[in-house]
């Protein structure tokens, strides 16, 4: 039995229903709609796991799970050196959004990241602590601006309405995923031209093979001929 | 994971060589106050700590060094000159190399004395060597010193020196900042924001704590940077001669002795270091063969702002540094609250120590 897990919920589910489905490869839900069960047709021996696109990265990691459906900004954002812990299978090309680093608009004075960390320092001189940037993208966002050189800021955890921080002064600089990016700009923020942290997609992971059996690994097989991979 | 007995004893041989130099055994809390190293190094400090919450005391880590708590201690008695020593554990997170330790033993040897800087920089690097005698080891050597005596003596704005200073330590930074000042090109955003008459005419509603006033402020010292003139060829190549020197000290000395002619800013730097080679000397040191790299330490999350050092494995290049150490002065500034004590120190890892020593 090879375990393949897709979220549970959503448009993401959807789609990740029809790009399998598209592919010769049967996902649905099984039984009521509001229970989390699955069923495969297509592929002898793949069992369809539906959980929270979060949760996949460290299922796929710990091998709960053998495969697994979600955007790539959470893999990056929650294992530590991923690119060896899980393999990149297939881009899906949906799903897509951007991780970015956006700030007022006001901030007309702005607009790379050089400018954000002339601001910072400007900003802890006058304000006596470090410029809040809110995220919940703590590893993804810390990681950037250090390898871009910015200093004195620091992270604020926001796992909802990020964009809403800064008019509620909890925040001042907002890193988050977006598609549009209308959201910001309905907020009064705009994205610093070189503050793109990583532009996701959904993506298709399987975890390390290590412990997989022979079965496992024949019906892993049997899956990429399916697909085309 | 437990210490081996072995370490222990390595340690305790190590403490009670620090304490025959006549040094205090001083210990510190596991657990110390999160504020101060993040208000020290930023959100860096994230990924190399283990940072953790206390419902009723803040945000606390798990002290990645003794350091801090040391100067602490000594800035609350103040008794100068003073010496310290201390074992114990210390816990750094690894985020990409899992075959590094996260927890293991440092015992370290620190020295306050404003006396005589050069004296108390060669006693802490002898006496770490002594510890360390008969290992297959070789030194690495630098100053900080000089190169922010080099930065502050550029014929630039103020302004330009106090970014260059700030980013010291992050070297990627600290050369696009260099580059650009020395290119006198205005990037063609700025060009345009500094051309308007009203530069807040599309900037919409005021959001958020950053006030416009704030903004207007920084736009001035844009325009400031704009109007001053570039740095110079020659002064940007005087800095990357002093950042690319790999010599051995006595031969760097000379270089850099040569580069204040032209440069007389780092001349009180350059004597420094001079008094130093002759105080180790004075203490065994071969200065002419020890390395000596104009860029070392920089990389470091560390404080030190002066003379700085590391002892490696000559022949096992993947193993951390057996020890390290320098100078940091200006962290007792920030940690004194107005006092400032020169300060020099090392630690050394007698689990490495160990382990170099088997081959």
């Amino acid at each position: 039995m090879l375990k393949l897990g897709v979220p549970s919920k959503g448009r993401l589910m959807e789609k990740t229903f029809d790009w399998f489905g598209a592919r010769g490869v049967t996902l649905r839900k099984s039984g009521s709609e509001r229970e989390y069960a699955g069923a495969v047709d297509g592929i002898e021996g793949l069992e369809l796991v539906l959980l929270s696109a979060g949760e996949i990265p460290r299922e796929l990691a710990l091998g709960n799970i053998h495969l697994g459906v979600t955007g790539s900004d959470l893999v990056r954002e929650k294992l530590v050196n991923w690119d060896r812990r899980v393999r990149e299978m297939a881009l899906m090309g949906f799903g897509g959004a951007d991780l970015v680093i956006a700030v007022p608009q006001g901030w007309v004075d702005v607009d790379t990241l050089d400018d954000l960390d002339a601001a910072a320092a400007a900003f802890r001189a006058q304000h006596g602590f470090r410029l809040r940037i809110a995220t919940k993208y703590h590893r993804l966002v810390r990681e950037f601006l250090r390898d871009n050189g910015v200093a004195d800021y620091q992270l604020i955890d926001s796992q909802g309405a990020t964009e809403g921080t800064v008019k509620n002064e909890t925040a001042e600089a907002i890193a988050d995923i977006t598609s549009t990016g209308e959201t910001l700009r309905a907020n009064g923020l705009k994205v610093l031209s070189d503050g793109l942290i990583h532009a996701s997609q959904a993506t298709l992971f399987r975890g390390s093979r290590a412990n997989w059996t022979p079965e496992q690994r024949k019906i892993l097989k049997a899956l990429e001929l399916v697909l085309d991979l | 994971m437990p210490t081996s007995p072995a370490t222990l004893t390595e340690a305790r041989r190590l403490r009670d060589h620090f304490a025959a130099q006549g040094a205090i055994v001083v210990k510190a809390d596991v657990l110390q106050p999160a504020d101060l190293l993040l208000d020290l190094y930023g959100e860096d400090i994230r990924a190399r700590a283990y940072l953790t919450a206390d419902p009723l005391r803040g945000e606390k880590v798990l002290r990645p060094d003794f350091t801090v708590p040391v100067v602490q201690m000594h800035m609350e008695t103040y008794a100068d000159p003073a010496r310290y020593t201390y074992s114990g554990k210390v816990f750094r997170k690894q985020e990409t190399d899992e075959t590094r330790a996260n927890e293991y033993v440092q015992v370290g040897y620190e020295v306050f004395d404003g006396q005589n800087p050069a004296a108390a920089d060669a006693e802490v690097f002898a006496v770490i060597a002594a510890g360390l005698a008969g290992l297959p080891l070789r030194a690495a050597t630098g100053d900080i010193g000089v190169l922010m005596a080099a930065v502050r003596g550029l014929r630039t704005t103020d302004d330009r020196k106090a970014a260059l200073l700030r980013h010291i330590w992050r070297p990627g930074r600290f050369r696009a900042l260099l580059r650009r000042y020395g290119s006198g090109e205005v990037p063609p955003l700025r060009a345009a924001l500094l051309a308007t008459d009203d530069p807040f005419a599309s900037a919409g509603p005021e959001v958020g704590l950053r006030s416009r006033a704030e903004v207007a402020a920084r736009i001035a010292a844009l325009r400031a940077d704009a109007e001053a003139a570039p740095l110079s060829s020659d002064e940007t190549a005087l800095i990357d001669a002093i950042l690319g020197l790999r010599a051995t000290s006595t031969d760097a000395l000379s270089v850099l002795r040569d580069i204040a002619v032209d440069m007389p800013s780092i001349g009180s730097a350059v004597r420094r270091m001079e008094a130093r080679l002759d105080a180790m000397a004075a203490r065994g040191i071969d200065v002419d063969t020890l390395d000596f790299e104009g860029s070392y330490g920089r990389t470091s999350l560390e404080y030190y702002d002066g003379f700085v050092f590391g002892f490696y494995a000559s022949d096992r290049p993947e193993l951390p540094p057996i020890a390290t150490g320098g100078r940091y002065d200006a962290l007792t500034a920030r940690l004194g609250q107005g006092r400032a004590v020169p300060a020099v120190g090392g630690v050394i890892r007698p689990d490495l120590a160990l382990e170099v020593g088997k081959c």
